[in-house]
């Protein structure tokens, strides 16, 4: 960031006069309304998104919602769905060795109940069942009962994390290489820049929901263009589904996000390769240093501290993707991301708490990757 | 014209190369508005050019569903948050371009990061703020949530704008006893008109484009924006889709888009880059 320049260093040297702590007192009040906003509208959802994470907290039942713990990210117990409320207690069923089992809610205590005569009770000591009666540990008896419960034991879930990386690394690492290729055309081409410029704003400025329905519709398997075009070409033999096909669906949602989004990262190479200083490129030029061995050696080092701000950007907007996969490609296992699944427990499935802790999770997913690419590319933001 | 230095093949794979670039960004616009001006007759068949010039697809819009209202709707929201937006993060802008004080570094480095929040991280939490507030399937509802991605973002490049102006301007205010808010609205202010219209077009740009939140926080047609009514057009049937009309649909809200665009290119080419390059 620029910083307020050298009469603002002097100023800090001195001491602070009364003059200084007034006008900070204003900056404050000038900052205020402001800062209330914010912490409104972001500070306190956000504060409460996690807070409501650890509760049992469903659409309708916002208000009497009991704390959980980490229940909506990680459990292991008896599954939910075999809670009889009216009993107090968990109706089990062991598959494996063909038993029925009773477990107390209140008391812990586990019943043998396959045989009704003669039911078994187990007691809970220190985590392990012994039997009630002779005191004897009875290992490994509630295993085949208990399941793994909560967001990180959903397959969902770890199916929604690898789409979104596979969606993120694809799209930036295209949007990448398309976008620095048009911005040197864009550089070059004098006569057409403006054309050019022009052309690869309207992506950008179409909005994500309606760019997802006009490629729906080149897309569509019976009527769309796509299908024509590579028909013509005979490329394929019959038409493809290009959004309902588990295999291409990915693919298609790629390849709109790269058009939609790489004017973005064009423009902002574009700036960047338009402060680089003539004089180098005048002397590759008289040393007769060939085009690609300028662009590796001379451009690309200049442009880097503008690209990887760009890819931050960009691949913290493709983490958080949610219009352009919903709308497309609705909420098929193929293509779901961190936010559509989050959604989906919140609002279709009315789970607020394991919604809510999906949303924590994606929070977390993106900030590792923040730390990972600042470590990686020796970023400083916000440095003053 | 020959681009000098080069040769003739080269130039013309040159053009070839801005041809192609050219003709994949602009031809799903283009395809949308051909097949919004085609009966549906034609539709079911790929026509590369709308030879019946029927506008029935664009009558259609504005039956059967208040698309009307949803337009009036996307308007009223975007224009209250962005004059909400502007008003907020000028005085803010000021105070954090203009004056030296302890925690603006670590204030600024905040509202980067909220502008980079994943809006569903905050999805429970906003629904619930929303509904204590009885702003549910509310336009006012809307509003309020969406300035959690236009207010950093105006702040932010407000600050960058503000930071580039000379010092003098000030200090010759100062001398004249006048306070900061007389700086701010005498001396700052009329200097502030293109980054105040460039920073309230690409604020109206987010705000006319969401979807998470319209989706999700209202309920009724007549309370929706255009982009979820957009997303659910829907035909007689499941697997029956209306493509002209939401063909017709999507060129409605999208043109005034692209006129402003082209217009304000300039502008808004630097706004961007100002938001993000200097970060």
């Amino acid at each position: 960031m620029v910083a307020g320049g050298s009469s603002a260093r002097v100023r800090a040297a001195a001491p602070p006069s009364s003059h200084h702590r007034r006008r900070v007192r204003r900056a404050w009040l000038f900052l205020a309304p402001m800062l209330v906003v914010l912490s409104l509208v972001a500070g306190w959802p956000l504060a409460r998104t996690v807070a409501l994470s650890l509760t049992d907290a469903t659409l309708n039942t916002l208000d009497e919602a009991n704390f959980v713990g980490v229940a909506n990210y990680l459990a292991y117990g008896p599954p939910l769905d075999a809670f009889d409320p009216d009993a107090g207690a968990y109706y089990l069923y062991d598959a494996e060795h063909d038993r029925h089992f009773v477990l107390d809610a209140q008391t812990g205590r586990l019943t043998d109940e396959t045989d009704r005569d003669h039911p078994i009770v187990y007691d809970r000591v220190d985590g392990d069942y012994v039997h009630a009666e002779t005191g004897e540990p009875a290992p490994g008896i509630a295993d085949p009962l208990f399941q793994w419960s909560g967001v990180l034991a959903d397959r969902l879930w770890w199916r929604a994390v690898a789409n979104t990386l596979v969606f993120a690394i694809a799209s930036v690492s295209l949007e990448v290489i398309l976008g620095v290729a048009i911005a040197l055309a864009l550089n070059a081409g004098l006569q057409a820049r403006g054309l050019l410029r022009a052309a690869v704003l309207i992506p950008w400025a179409i909005p994500t929901v309606v760019s997802a329905k006009m490629w729906g519709w080149m897309y569509h398997d019976s009527f769309g263009v796509m299908n024509d075009i590579l028909l013509g070409l005979g490329v394929i033999s019959e038409g493809l589904a290009w959004t309902a096909d588990p295999h291409l669906a990915m693919a298609a949602v790629v390849f709109v996000d790269v058009w939609k989004t790489t004017p973005f990262l064009a423009l902002l190479v574009l700036a960047a390769l338009q402060m680089l200083p003539g004089e180098c490129y005048e002397a590759a030029r008289v040393d007769g240093v060939h085009p690609v061995t300028v662009f590796w050696r001379v451009t690309l080092p200049l442009i880097k501290p503008a690209l990887v701000v760009a890819i931050i950007f960009r691949t913290l907007d493709a983490l958080r993707i949610f219009d352009l996969i919903y709308v497309l490609t609705a909420n098929t296992e193929a293509t779901m991301t961190m936010s559509v699944y989050a959604r989906q427990e919140l609002i279709d499935f009315q789970n607020v708490g394991a919604g809510s802790a999906a949303s924590t999770l994606l929070v977390f997913v993106i900030a590792l990757v923040t730390v990972f690419y600042l470590m990686a590319g020796r970023v400083r933001l916000g440095a003053d | 014209m020959a681009i000098p230095g080069r040769s003739r093949p080269a130039t013309a794979a040159f053009y070839a190369a801005v041809a192609v670039i050219v003709v994949y960004t602009v031809f799903p616009f283009y395809w949308a508005v051909n097949s919004s001006l085609q009966t549906p007759q034609e539709l079911f068949d790929v026509t590369w050019f709308p030879f019946s010039f029927s506008f029935g697809n664009y009558a259609h819009v504005f039956d059967g569903q208040p698309f009307g209202r949803n337009i009036l709707n996307s308007v009223f929201v975007a224009v209250l948050t962005v004059g909400i937006s502007l008003a907020l993060s000028l005085t803010a802008a000021h105070a954090l371009a203009r004056v030296r004080f302890r925690g603006r570094g670590l204030l600024l480095l905040a509202i980067l990061s909220v502008s980079m929040f994943p809006q569903v991280a905050v999805l429970g939490g906003m629904y619930e703020l929303i509904r204590s507030l009885g702003l549910y399937n509310s336009l006012y509802g809307l509003v309020l949530s969406y300035m959690i991605f236009t207010l950093p973002f105006t702040v932010w490049v407000l600050t960058t704008f503000l930071r580039e102006l000379p010092r003098e301007l000030e200090d010759a205010a100062i001398m004249d006893g006048a306070g900061p808010w007389t700086t701010l609205t005498r001396v700052f202010l009329p200097l502030m008109g293109p980054a105040l219209v460039t920073t309230g077009l690409l604020a109206f740009i987010a705000a006319w484009n969401e979807f998470l939140f319209a989706l999700t926080f209202t309920l009724s047609d007549s309370q929706r924006t255009v982009p979820v009514a957009i997303a659910n057009f829907s035909g007689a049937s499941q697997f029956e889709l209306p493509w002209g009309n939401i063909m017709a649909a999507s060129v409605i809200v999208t043109v005034p888009l692209i006129v402003l665009v082209l217009v304000f290119q300039r502008r808004i080419v630097s706004g961007l880059t100002a938001g993000a390059v200097k970060g």
